[in-house]
């Protein structure tokens, strides 16, 4: 594909409580053996897209260790590769990234220096499946300066935590706004972006100059007049998980078979940083209904309706209803969790009890000594 | 000059045709294992956390899985600079080409191969064994005995040892004598068919013995270098270690993974085991399913009950079917409502609606009593089993059957179905 790609990973989001406090959102585990970064990486892999830039920068540990190999999503090869860009100090330049913008102003060479003609910019918050060469030709079909991807998240999500965008018949954006107070439509921003390598190049130098840092504000809003902008509605499956409340949603999406199986057993697939688990181990006395179970799982007691991520240790006679039990969790015999995110390595001792009340998800987190398993 | 003080060669041309129609498409080696391995992955494991970081891997029969797991060795680290993993196949040579005739004749035959890494030790394994094993510890052993070739033994049960080679050693563990299943056993030391040669020795005793009809490790080549006065140590391994060879024994240790704490453990984090595998989504228990003692490998989707089982990656179990213990490999399924009783079921078989597997009595079978006994079940890689059909016990089928190949809709004890005529 005639493209390079750039991810912007470095955000935090408030709307994910405690659990950002451990790493990036694009980081988050997703679907019991994923990451949130691995559905943009493997979409951008499967369009033949050949470079790509990562960039981080809050809380970036988790993240970075993901990326440790391009191998995983097929980039380590000579022609293109896997970068990822962190915020360093230069004779120019003492500043964190002040924005997406910025972030790309501030290594504006990794754009400079490629000679493919486009560049499709993606956050590494949301899941979904994508053929950036189809949205490409739609691009060049409208004879588009940017193309934003949009989805409509009525009913499931709020559109006023988004870009909510407004269109022509003609699919030309007409309104673009930036979490509005109150959202005239469902149709959202999904963060992905195309746009000609030039033009990008000349309009960050240029906000930049003017010291504006923000890429959807101050480039994409900001030219919504002059610039013809277009959006390609994606109509398959896309969610943002930059909220606890939807991360919580879309891994249960998981366990509905249709969803699996467009992820998992759908051509092309979605890759990971494989960790060679052992299989997942039922016990005598597991007692497992309508949940996902990953690799290097062992169960003794009950789970119904949850996600258990990698290695999660479920001790005798528990019980886990509604829950995210993310990786490398050991929760002791006679504990009690339902509609709760536990959180990854926490240690959780026998006859605990943990329950999310009223319709809210209770996030656990308990890093006690890790007693014989 | 490259130099790589061990370099390990590892045997993995045989058929084991012990193993039925399992190795009907496959070589032992590449037969799946535990859920989600396949058994060579267990050599090929220890050899990269023993340190051992060059491995030439021979192959000789229905090679073609066992080339497209290794790749180029990228799941085991053994993608190298200098080193790694290399295929062996047998080559044709300008004076002759021949096949591989036995285990050292196929060593020799790849004289140049190893010369090209100048080791100091060779490393010898077999491709047929489930085993963690540190090979460092061996060769330290080899070099502080001063050794020219050290064995691994396994200490068995003295009433068992008359199935095995023994041997019979002094108080430093220096071998006097070798008994080949002998009848009245004066040790129980059994050989591994794991041996460290220095590699001088092994060099002049391979080209020595090169006119050796079907040259083979336990038969011509340690005996001669007993001949000739080497010093022949025995370096004693006390961990888990399990023969696959057989039908039954490939069940049994299958069947021991799922115990409360199995004996071998692959939940350890220490000397984890690698595979290739490109699944990493998580498997899915269903509202209806009953899942009292398994192991589960990725994507796979239970739908029915599921008691004492190994079952692999991507195995579909429709809902109302009920497995026991069994072991379903990868990408197999079972349809709604079967009963399957003591089965193998191997790679992307496919098994119908209402039919009940391992039922009858347990009557021999009648071409191949040897193999398929046990009361196992066995279906073949790729094979079909249609709807509605009973399958007695010490049965195998292999092919795309269809009812019409079950008079009555039953298949008894003791047949055998194969579909695909050169599939024995």
């Amino acid at each position: 594909m005639r493209a390079i790609g750039i991810v912007l990973a470095g955000g935090n989001s408030n709307k994910m409580r405690e659990l950002s406090n451990k790493r990036a959102v694009a980081a988050m585990p997703i679907a019991g053996g994923y990451r949130s970064i691995d559905f943009v990486l493997s979409s951008m892999s499967n369009s033949h897209i050949q470079k790509v830039a990562v960039f981080t920068q809050y809380n970036a540990k988790s993240l970075n260790e993901h990326l440790n190999s391009s191998k995983w999503w097929d980039f380590g090869r000579k022609q293109g590769g896997l970068y990822v860009f962190t915020p360093t100090t230069t004779p120019k330049n003492s500043y964190w990234y002040r924005g997406t913008a910025d972030a790309i102003a501030q290594n504006l060479d990794f754009l400079k220096n490629s000679h493919e003609p486009y560049v499709v910019i993606a956050s590494g918050d949301g899941i979904y499946k994508l053929d950036y060469s189809k949205v490409l030709e739609y691009h060049i079909a409208k004879k588009s300066d940017f193309t934003v991807v949009t989805a409509d998240v009525g009913g499931r999500d709020d559109p006023s935590r988004f870009g909510v965008i407004k269109t022509d018949a003609d699919g030309r954006v007409t309104d673009f706004e930036e979490k509005p107070i109150s959202a005239e439509s469902t149709q959202v921003s999904t963060g992905i972006y195309i746009v000609r390598r030039r033009q990008l190049i000349e309009l960050i130098e240029k906000a930049i100059d003017e010291e504006r840092y923000d890429f959807v504000k101050d480039i994409v809003i900001r030219y919504k007049g002059v610039k013809r902008i277009y959006a390609y509605p994606i109509d398959l499956y896309w969610s943002n998980i930059s909220s606890v409340e939807s991360y919580f949603r879309t891994n249960m999406d998981f366990l509905d078979g249709k969803i699996r199986n467009y992820f998992f057993k759908e051509y092309p697939n979605v890759y990971s940083k494989v960790e060679d688990l052992p299989p997942a181990k039922y016990n005598w006395g597991s007692y497992v209904k309508n949940s996902l179970v990953s690799s290097g799982c062992i169960i003794n007691g009950n789970v119904e309706h949850s996600v258990l991520f990698k290695k999660v240790y479920v001790g005798n006679n528990c019980s886990i209803k509604n829950s995210i039990i993310l990786n490398d969790v050991y929760i002791g015999d006679n504990t009690h969790i339902e509609n709760c995110i536990v959180e990854s390595r926490d240690t959780i001792r026998a006859n605990t009890n943990y329950v999310g009340e009223d319709g809210r998800i209770k996030i656990v987190i308990e890093k006690n000594e890790r007693y014989a398993i | 000059m490259i130099k790589k003080e061990m370099i390990a060669m590892l045997l993995a041309g045989g058929q084991g045709s012990r193993l039925g129609i399992l190795t009907a498409d496959v070589a032992k080696p590449a037969v799946s294992f535990g859920g989600k391995y396949r058994i060579i992955d267990f050599p090929l494991s220890n050899c990269i956390n023993s340190g051992v970081d060059t491995v030439g891997v021979l192959t000789q029969y229905q090679p073609l899985r066992l080339n497209t797991h290794i790749g180029i060795g990228i799941p085991w680290d053994l993608d190298r600079n200098v080193g790694g993993v290399s295929i062996l196949p047998p080559y044709e040579k300008s004076t002759s080409s021949e096949w591989y005739t036995g285990t050292a004749n196929a060593i020799f035959q790849n004289m140049r191969f190893m010369e090209l890494y100048n080791p100091e030790y060779v490393l010898i394994l077999g491709g047929d064994h489930i085993y963690k094993m540190d090979y460092e510890v061996m060769l330290d052993f080899h070099k502080a005995s001063k050794a020219d070739v050290t064995l691994a033994t396994i200490p068995v049960p003295v009433e068992e040892a008359n199935r095995f080679g023994v041997v019979i050693t002094d108080e430093h563990k220096q071998i006097q004598e070798f008994e080949e299943k002998p009848e009245h056993p004066r040790s129980n030391l059994a050989s591994m068919g794991i041996y460290i040669f220095s590699w001088s020795v092994l060099r002049e005793a391979l080209l020595k013995l090169k006119d050796q009809p079907s040259c083979d490790f336990g038969k011509h080549i340690i005996p001669y270098c007993h001949e000739q006065g080497k010093r022949i140590f025995a370096y004693e391994y006390n961990g888990y270690w399990k023969d696959v060879g057989t039908l039954c024994s490939y069940w049994q240790a299958n069947m021991e993974l799922i115990d409360l704490i199995p004996v071998f453990n692959l939940y350890e984090e220490f000397w984890k085991i690698y595979t290739k595998n490109e699944l990493v989504s998580p498997q899915f228990v269903a509202e209806e399913a009953i899942i009292d003692k398994a192991i589960i490998g990725e994507a796979s989707e239970i739908y029915g009950e599921v008691h004492n089982c190994v079952i692999g990656s991507g195995v579909y179990i429709a809902p109302g079917a009920v497995v026991k213990d069994s072991i379903i490999m990868s990408s197999a399924s079972i349809g709604q409502n079967t009963v399957v009783d003591r089965a193998i079921i191997a790679e992307k078989a496919q098994v119908g609606n209402n039919c009940i597997l391992g039922t009858g009595e347990d009557i021999p079978n009648r071409v191949k009593p040897d193999v398929y006994s046990f009361g196992l079940v066995t279906i073949g890689e790729d094979s079909i089993v249609p709807d509605n059909v009973r399958i007695g016990k010490n049965t195998a089928i292999s092919g795309e059957t269809v009812i019409s190949d079950y008079p009555d809709g039953v298949l008894a004890s003791g047949e055998t179905l194969i579909k695909a005529g050169e599939k024995i």
